[in-house]
């Protein structure tokens, strides 16, 4: 029976990376959600704008790191990010002119909006392939690990330590800041009280003189900027690979479907589950099980519930029960 | 038909011989065969989108277990394998089914307050259960002459069975996501297919002893004669000295490839038929009703979410059907190549392009968008190479601009889709709704 060296081992394993994959999501799902409420529809190019304001990023990072600037110990990436942000602004801000708000004017169904947004995520899919190409880019560097396995071991006398790695740190603490702000933004100005009012009513908001397009166009803003941080973020954490940001559609959809669609807590707390449940059912419990059973015991198979092939399968359980037993998310969402 | 479908389908057909005329009839008949795979899954699609509004996001799912299901039939069984884990593969089959009736019969005879706290422990039970016999078995199975085969084999039988038999898989998937998925808002059946799609490929992927997994099934057996008999028979020899062919290996692929053809339009025009009958039947007129009112249909006692669900498994069995097809001609199963934006968006593209709603137009769209997906690549190249020629061969950004040339279909896909649905929202072949109007006027 060793309590102490289990909790170690699961922290290590499942806690510390399920919270920064859950911040992650969380930031693609808030995104997800804005434009579920405010412009109503599911925009399957997401992805790709995640994946596009991460190829800014990494395109400044490289260029940054040729002519020698370094923020080190934190990564390059960090100072670029703003760039990368901005261009994926710019790219939600001119698809929408061009092609989103034809169709807002003509109030058209939701669905038409989503077939439209495949037409938008394949262009972003064939510039991103033509730009930086289909295969893995890494772009992190700095310092590595902020504490080691060793160190955190003599720290704590255990005989398992707590890594942590300072990616894992850069994106639960950059998560925290956007999403305090997005709170901030959302609870106490003018335009966030605008938003949540055209989201409720869009007819009632429309009578009580706010501008929608004022609105739509901010939405974009938050929903860009928040896609270039947690593509950049997942990068940074992962590698950067361009085919990836179709599949981790189907946990952000999951994780926005979970909350409640428009609504952002929900989404953080939707990632979250999404992020704690795919990690845990992935990992084997054999060594943790063997510090909680007696001595010289061990568990024989690696006592994992799915294997990490299948976790985008946890996701689509997860949406399915939702869809099962409470379509509204857990923070009652719109349904028609 | 009207002029304007001749007109459309007539060019479709001088495009295509103009290819076998100035690249070659080999080349021609390729583009062909995939062209007209390409019609019956936009079928497929149109029937879900087109005849009842429903967002199938997963189309790449279904064309993937129909392939799956080719490999299963007509791949000789591995005897050994059977022998070595028949039984624990029985036994884990056996638990499967104990669970489901446990689970069943658990949730008629408890209160409603305990039903879903039975229901997950019965189900985690029932899945350490199947995993004691379903580990060892997958084990033994993957470990005998894993370089050459390493999994179960099919049934034997030949590969055209597996066509409708992957209708029918493709179609049971499709009922199991429909029942979630229908009925709740538009976007969550999209969200739920595009989830069930990913899955299906990561099975086909990872359960190696179902279908070899990334090491591929190869050497499916085909339908139609193999070049390397027919070089050698007398009658084909004959054949092609009659016609006057200079390559005799040349020859007996384009006689496959005309095999294939006349396979594939076959079962195009058995699909077609169907569908523009239940389209003209008062089904179809429903169908339209509830697609364009949805309340006032309910209203009328129609039942929306059955009839959502119906045409939904049509839908995914053509589907599966297309993709039994493609296995065949392809006579491998490739996991890796299932990648959703060519296997899903891209048959929406098709049946935007085609016009919504119109299976001349669906079919239509599958050729075109097919074609322009081929030729995209040689294009791009050309487009590129002399976008780039003022910078000079040995600039690294003509380098690269020429290296992603390929990626410009994707663009072109983008573009295509966009402007239809912009300027041509009903596409090139508008559906017909004369009647219709006639009638509102008349009443």
């Amino acid at each position: 029976m060793e309590i102490l060296n289990a909790l170690a081992l699961f922290a290590n394993f499942v806690v510390v990376p399920a919270t920064a994959y859950g911040a992650q999501l969380a930031l693609g799902a808030l995104g997800v959600t804005l434009i579920f409420g405010i412009l109503r529809f599911a925009n399957f190019a997401h992805g790709e704008l995640m994946s596009f304001g991460t190829m800014i990023t990494i395109l400044v990072t490289w260029f940054l790191q040729n002519m020698g600037v370094s923020i080190a110990p934190f990564p390059t990436a960090l100072l670029a990010l703003p760039i990368g942000v901005l261009a994926a602004i710019s790219m939600a801000l001119v698809t929408d002119r061009m092609v989103f708000r034809f169709y807002r004017k003509q109030r058209s169904n939701p669905i038409v909006f989503a077939i439209v947004s495949v037409g938008v995520m394949f262009l972003i899919a064939g510039i991103i392939r033509i730009v930086i190409g289909p295969a893995d880019q890494s772009f992190a560097d700095g310092q590595r690990f902020i504490i080691g396995a060793f160190d955190s071991r003599r720290a704590l006398g255990l005989d398992e330590g707590i890594a942590i790695k300072q990616s894992q740190v850069i994106t639960v603490v950059v998560t925290a800041i956007v999403v305090a702000w997005l709170f901030w933004f959302l609870q106490k100005t003018r335009s966030g009280k605008a938003m949540r009012a055209y989201s409720d009513d869009e007819d009632l908001a429309l009578l009580s003189g706010i501008n929608p397009e004022r609105v739509v166009t901010i939405c974009w803003v938050i929903a860009a900027a928040l896609a270039a941080i947690a593509g950049t973020l997942y990068g940074l954490d992962k590698t950067y690979k361009p085919f990836i940001f179709l599949q981790i559609l189907l946990p952000i959809f999951a994780a926005t479907i979970l909350g409640g669609i428009g609504q952002p807590v929900g989404a953080i707390l939707g990632a979250f589950i999404v992020a704690f449940s795919e990690v845990t059912v992935t990992y084997a419990f054999k060594k943790f099980l063997a510090y909680l059973g007696p001595t010289d015991w061990a568990p024989e198979g690696l006592v994992q519930l799915l294997s990490t092939d299948y976790k985008f399968a946890v996701s689509f359980i997860i949406l399915v029960a939702v869809l099962l037993i409470r379509p509204t998310g857990i923070i009652r969402g719109k349904v028609i | 038909m009207t002029k304007r479908v001749a007109l459309l389908y007539g060019l479709m057909c001088l495009v295509l011989i103009a290819i076998g005329f100035l690249q070659s009839w080999n080349v021609a008949f390729g583009i062909f065969n995939l062209c007209v795979i390409s019609a019956v899954m936009a079928l497929g699609v149109n029937m879900q989108w087109g005849y009842a509004g429903l967002f199938n996001v997963g189309v790449m799912g279904f064309t993937a277990l129909g392939g799956l299901t080719a490999v299963l039939v007509s791949m000789p069984p591995v005897g050994e394998a059977w022998a070595a884990a028949g039984g624990d593969i029985a036994l884990s089959l056996l638990s499967l089914a104990g669970t489901i009736v446990a689970v069943i019969y658990a949730r008629r005879i408890v209160p409603p307050v305990l039903k879903l706290p039975v229901t997950l422990v019965l189900l985690l039970a029932g899945y350490f259960l199947i995993g004691v016999f379903f580990g060892p078995a997958t084990d033994a199975i993957e470990s005998i002459d894993p370089a050459l085969s390493g999994y179960l084999g099919g049934a034997g039988l030949p590969v055209l069975v597996a066509w409708p038999l992957a209708g029918l898989v493709a179609a049971g998937a499709g009922w199991l996501i429909g029942r979630i998925a229908l009925g709740l808002r538009a976007d969550y059946l999209a969200i739920a297919t595009l989830g069930i799609s990913e899955i299906i490929i990561a099975i086909i992927k990872y359960e190696e002893w179902l279908s070899r997994g990334v090491k591929n099934v190869t050497g499916i057996p085909r339908p139609v004669p193999y070049e390397v008999n027919l070089v050698e028979s007398e009658w084909f020899i004959n054949l092609a000295n009659f016609f006057g062919a200079s390559e005799i290996s040349d020859a007996a692929s384009l006689f496959v490839k005309l095999c294939y053809a006349v396979l594939f339009v076959i079962v195009l025009a058995i699909i077609m038929w169907f569908a523009e009958r239940a389209l003209k039947s008062p089904w179809g007129r429903m169908m339209r009703a509830i697609r364009d009112n949805r309340d006032a249909a309910a209203a009328m006692g129609k039942d929306v979410k059955r009839r959502h669900l119906q045409t939904f498994v049509l839908g995914c069995a053509v589907c599966g059907i297309a993709g039994a097809m493609l296995t065949t001609l392809d006579g491998q199963l490739t996991p890796t190549s299932y990648i959703p934006l060519r296997y899903t968006f891209l048959i929406w593209v098709m049946v935007i392009l085609g016009g919504s709603g119109n299976n001349w137009g669906s079919i239509l769209g599958g050729f075109i968008i097919w074609f322009l997906w081929v030729e995209a690549e040689p294009f791009g190249n050309w487009f590129m190479s002399t976008v780039t020629a003022p910078l000079g061969e040995e600039s690294e950004l003509a380098q690269h601009l020429v290296a992603g040339a390929a990626y410009m279909r994707y663009l072109m896909m983008g573009a295509i889709l966009l402007t239809v649905m912009r300027f041509a929202p009903k596409g090139l072949i508008p559906e017909a709704t004369n009647r219709s109007t006639a009638m509102t006027r008349s009443s």
